[in-house]
């Protein structure tokens, strides 16, 4: 119970200190929700429908990866990080606390491109419970790895450069804009690696039906980058924050 | 309630904290004095579970702060070396926030927080953010966070450092106070005077090791075979310092000032043939008084540093040097 009380109060907090702040409104909000109205004004009807598996996964992307690059590297620079690490609260409940703020601001921008969806595609045709979950499975691998950068990084700017190290090439070679199998040969397996070509491929398939690979086998896969993540998040934490 | 044993960290090749070994009794203040980066921090980072230790043990109130880090921290409130609470947070959030980490209930919360802050005069301004209090004021709500799970040990980390003097004295009664109530104080400090008016019992920490420990009296007695005297004269004493020196043998003359200086002996300095010697080179003395050895003479016979890197407070509340 102790430790619910302190896990809910981390990620209230979180939620009502760190949304607002000025890198998670550039690179978590303005920068998806810009490059989601560009494509919704330039793109032809048809286009716009294969478009928006990947302008969710993004936005997505961008919203847990940039929230946990704050809320972190803030409270570390700060030092009220520390009050986090001396709670009698387990590393695993509070690291938890922490990425739960982060993916629901994920899930949170994602609305803009499903709000999309109900325009370009209907309701009806939309696998909602594949969509949600895929939604889900995608903001918690990308807050793990928000976690992971924000753990080795000491200043907002240098976790959000950091990140973008591995958004940028993430967006490229997940198969969102370039077909995978339209990638170089040598790069293929690169993408296989990456656990957002999962997500999108579920989304993908909630969306267009356009998936590659069965939606059992991508909710695994992102399930063991999920578990796998977490325990590397918690190690590194235990490594470098607590000396 | 605290016992620490043979105690190291190392960073690498370079060894912080040396096999220290102490114990704090059951409600007292234990003040751990030593010069920046002598492993003041290092150590009490060691003990509320912030560091792991390289060797040695830390239990405290029956508990293994190693193997049961979280049981322990729960009965430990900390107070950082800097204020770190939630700048953009009011007082009351951050109060409350902080006794929720504790798991302690909404109501219980927001009554011990409105408690505190009354206790702390710090009334009027709790729905300030965090960020807008002075340095005073950010200290004692920092103390106040500490305090708000009723914890049975107290870890203050340089309680009035970079604070005014009027807010260091109200940091120090709050000390007292805690202590009243039974709970257990370990404070690092590098203010010797300080911990001469608030710590029970003191050790002096130096190059990561324990040079002396035992209460104020037992480490004053250290000294209290010194003599020192210093006085004040109506002309400049520099060029007789030699002199000085000459006459009383045995004795260490310091200049103050151009008018004071202060002679230090193990055995007794007389008043008159100074005064007489003084007055031969057309000196008057204005002033002649015995200084009571200080614990910081202590901390200088232990470890032989001709000037000490520990500070005397002048007045600002226990200014790094």
């Amino acid at each position: 119970m102790r430790s619910l009380i302190a896990s809910w109060n981390i990620l209230k907090k979180d939620v009502k200190t760190y949304y607002l702040k000025p890198p998670n409104i550039s690179w978590g909000i303005i920068f998806p929700l810009s490059w989601t109205l560009m494509q919704a004004l330039h793109s032809a009807k048809g286009n716009m429908s294969g478009l928006l598996p990947g302008l969710i996964a993004m936005s997505v992307l961008f919203g847990t990866t940039s929230m946990l690059a704050v809320t972190i590297t803030f409270e570390r620079s700060g030092r009220s990080f520390d009050r986090l690490l001396l709670a009698p609260i387990s590393l695993g409940m509070m690291v938890g606390a922490k990425i739960a703020g982060a993916v629901i601001f994920g899930i949170f921008n994602a609305v803009v491109p499903v709000i999309l969806v109900f325009h370009y595609i209907g309701l009806e045709r939309v696998k909602w419970a594949m969509l949600f979950l895929g939604v889900l499975l995608v903001a918690i691998t990308s807050a793990l790895i928000g976690l992971l950068i924000a753990v080795s990084a000491q200043q907002v700017f240098e976790a959000q450069t950091l990140s973008n190290f591995f958004r940028f090439p993430m967006l490229f070679l997940c198969g969102l804009f370039l077909p995978l199998n339209s990638l170089p040969l040598f790069l293929r397996p690169v993408s296989y690696l990456l656990p957002l070509t999962y997500g999108t491929d579920i989304i993908k398939g909630a969306i267009t039906r356009n998936n590659l690979m069965a939606p059992a086998l991508s909710y695994g896969v992102l399930l063991a980058f999920a578990t796998g993540l977490f325990f590397l998040c918690h190690y590194n934490i235990k490594r470098k924050w607590i000396l | 309630m605290i016992v620490a044993s043979k105690l190291k960290k190392k960073y690498g090749d370079f060894t912080a904290v040396d096999g220290i070994s102490f114990t704090v009794k059951q409600g007292e203040i234990f003040g751990f004095l030593g010069p920046n980066g002598a492993g003041k921090t290092s150590t009490i980072n060691m003990m509320i579970g912030l560091s792991r230790p390289t060797e040695g043990e830390i239990i405290i109130d029956g508990i293994d702060v190693r193997r049961q880090t979280k049981k322990a921290q729960a009965i430990m409130g900390i107070v950082p070396d800097v204020s770190n609470l939630y700048n953009e947070m009011t007082g009351f959030e951050n109060l409350c926030f902080c006794a929720s980490l504790y798991g302690l209930p909404k109501k219980e919360r927001e009554h011990k927080a409105r408690q505190l802050l009354e206790r702390f005069q710090l009334t009027g301004i709790e729905e300030r953010p965090f960020k807008a209090y002075s340095k005073g004021m950010r200290r004692k709500l920092t103390i106040a966070a500490a305090i708000i799970h009723s914890p049975r040990v107290l870890f203050l980390d340089e309680p009035t450092a970079g604070i005014d003097i009027v807010s260091a004295r109200q940091v120090r009664e709050l000390v007292l106070g805690l202590k009243e109530l039974g709970t257990t104080i370990f404070v690092t400090t590098h203010n010797i005077e300080e911990a001469e008016r608030i710590c029970d019992r003191l050790a002096f920490i130096a190059n990561g090791k324990i040079v002396a420990d035992g209460s104020v009296k037992e480490l004053m007695d250290q000294v209290s075979h010194r003599q020192a005297m210093q006085v004040v004269t109506d002309a400049n004493v520099g060029g007789l310092i030699g002199g000085l020196q000459a006459r009383f043998e045995g004795s260490i003359i310091e200049q103050i000032d151009d008018r004071s200086m202060l002679l230090k002996s193990r055995n007794q300095i007389p008043l008159l043939p100074l005064v007489e010697y003084l007055s031969r080179h057309g000196i008057s003395v204005y002033e002649a008084k015995y200084v009571r050895p200080s614990l910081e003479d202590v901390f200088i016979s232990l470890t032989g540093s001709e000037k000490p890197l520990i500070s005397r407070n002048k007045g600002k509340g226990g200014q790094k040097p």
